[in-house]
């Protein structure tokens, strides 16, 4: 039977069920009083890479906390909505969000190693801290096979105990990558993450995104159109209103919005006359 | 054209005359310093030999002898006082730098600064009577309990600083891959907040180390090994104070010894502050 999964008129239709991954419903969400992003539904479909995009102060990155559930860490910071993870709805008051973050990883802005932990601490922490293994082997396997995944085990293989910070900034941003597939998530949210890095690493992560939608369902912020428009399988266009609170204006497969946009806003946008 | 030539002259005539008195004040506390250390080091070099640092004091009039139980003692109560202050102190800097708001939070760093503004002599008074009167006898106990409220305030406001120093994104970091917040507090946060944190309490031990104030009437002081801290104990600045108020002059030399040695003991505890800083000021 087809089924149609559409929270909202922006969802992008996905003919079965089981090809969402990652369901947002109305996601709202607030820092104190401050409403920042409003009614946010989005439906992400498995191993594809969906963008999020839109200018500074959209709420894109708010919206991308919500999914893992790092949005509420933050002091008064606090989500209403529902996010189905394969069904279940991850903001249920039985679910556990520690264990909900190790299902869906997350690489931030800033690479951010750990910076008293060696490059292999590093990678095997996740597994290390929350119990998942800590046979010595078993880690040492873990890690080589996520740094293979994150494309960093040649660069490093021979300086495994050096300290992580130093490696350049692109290593760092794949030794983080590599350090939340060691987890073995299912989801990867992924926070601009070549904003702070230069066009050849920019260019190693993006061709590493590609290969990682195979396994897993990645959803990348970025404020780079033309990031948008090489990786993303699916993109979201997402803007402020005049209080500054942002909401999803288009949802549709990446080609689509690029080439005919149904909403002027969304247009404008990406002809480059805002933003 | 003359009235702004001398503008630019009294100007430069005004600026050298500030280069000159910050010289001369900066000058006048660096020799300041160098001169204290320098009469220490004339008046207390005679004293020091292997006999010094490690035997008993002598009775008067019997020349000799050493304040090897007054180090010793030294080292004890300051051990002791390190193991009361450094959990206190780095757990309610962690709590002010990450989960403290509001008033709470003001609250306890408002009393942590009027602490550390307590005379020493104060919190003496205050251990006397909660662990020296109860228990009838003098106790090297009741000395750590006392420096270890001295220590409290800069152990609580350098660990505030320096876990607040670690970036969001660390702590960030170890929550998104699923590690509880007290993971990532224990196995990511503090251990990077650790050398700050370090040279705080290295810098907080220079500070009491000297102390003398307090030792008066916890410690009390003894002629004898006392290595039990339950008893009457001796401690170094103590005992330079004790000799350098007697009426003899082998103990006047021996108290310039001692605070020699105290000397020492706070340059290599500073030392060892900056050891800890390695290679931090070059990043960021």
């Amino acid at each position: 039977m087809q089924t149609t999964v559409v929270a909202a008129e922006n969802s992008v239709p996905v003919e079965d069920e089981a090809d969402v991954a990652l369901c947002a419903r109305s996601i709202s969400a607030w820092y104190g009083t401050k409403l920042a992003i409003r009614d946010v539904s989005l439906d992400f479909r498995r191993h594809s890479i969906s963008a999020l995009m839109g200018p500074s102060g959209c709420g894109k990155t708010t919206f991308l906390r919500c999914l893992n559930r790092i949005h509420e860490s933050a002091l008064g910071a606090s989500t209403t909505g529902e996010v189905l993870l394969d069904g279940t709805n991850i903001y249920d008051p039985g679910v556990n969000p520690v264990v909900t973050r190790r299902r869906i990883g997350m690489v931030f802005q800033r690479p951010n190693p750990f910076p008293t932990m060696s490059i292999f601490e590093n990678v095997v922490s996740g597994p290390r801290y929350t119990g998942l293994s800590r046979n010595p082997r078993e880690l040492k396997d873990l890690a080589e096979e996520a740094l293979r995944q994150a494309a960093l085990f040649d660069e490093v293989k021979d300086k495994l105990d050096d300290p992580a910070l130093s490696l350049s900034g692109g290593q760092q941003q794949r030794l983080c990558i590599a350090r939340a597939l060691a987890v073995q998530p299912e989801v990867l949210l992924m926070d601009e993450p070549t904003s702070a890095l230069d066009p050849l690493s920019t260019l190693k992560i993006e061709e590493l995104m590609e290969q990682l939608a195979t396994n897993y369902t990645v959803v990348i912020v970025t404020h780079n159109l033309q990031q948008a428009a090489r990786v993303s399988n699916f993109a979201a266009f997402m803007l402020g209103d005049a209080d500054r609170v942002g909401s999803v204006i288009e949802y549709a497969p990446t080609q689509q919005i690029f080439t005919h946009p149904n909403d002027r806003r969304t247009e404008d946008y990406i002809t480059g006359r805002f933003g | 054209m003359i009235a702004g030539s001398r503008l630019a002259a009294s100007r430069r005539v005004s600026g050298i005359a500030g280069v000159v008195l910050t010289g001369f004040c900066s000058a006048l506390a660096a020799g300041l310093l160098i001169v204290i250390l320098g009469y220490v080091v004339v008046q207390g070099w005679s004293a020091i030999n292997p006999a010094f640092v490690t035997q008993l004091p002598h009775p008067v009039g019997v020349s000799g002898g050493g304040v090897a139980n007054g180090i010793v003692g030294t080292l004890i109560i300051v051990a002791l006082a390190t193991l009361m202050a450094v959990p206190v102190g780095v757990l309610t800097g962690l709590y002010l730098a990450i989960y403290g708001r509001g008033l709470p939070a003001e609250c306890v760093r408002f009393l942590a600064e009027v602490l550390s503004g307590v005379p020493s002599i104060a919190i003496g008074l205050f251990a006397y009577t909660i662990l020296v009167q109860p228990f009838r006898h003098f106790s090297g106990l009741s000395a750590a309990f006392a420096f270890a409220v001295l220590m409290l305030p800069l152990m609580i406001r350098t660990s505030e600083e320096a876990i607040r120093g670690v970036p969001t994104a660390i702590r960030e970091g170890a929550l998104a891959l699923g590690l509880p917040d007290y993971g990532g507090v224990i196995h990511v946060v503090l251990p990077a907040a650790r050398p700050l944190i370090v040279t705080g309490l290295l810098l907080a031990i220079a500070r009491v180390t000297g102390e003398t104030a307090p030792l008066l009437f916890t410690a009390f002081g003894s002629q004898f090994w006392e290595v039990n801290p339950g008893n009457p104990m001796a401690a170094l600045a103590m005992q330079i104070f004790t000799y350098a108020i007697s009426p003899y002059d082998d103990w006047h030399r021996q108290a310039w010894g001692g605070a020699l040695l105290l000397i020492l003991a706070v340059l290599v505890l500073n030392i060892g502050a900056r050891w800890a800083l390695r290679g931090r000021t070059k990043r960021s």
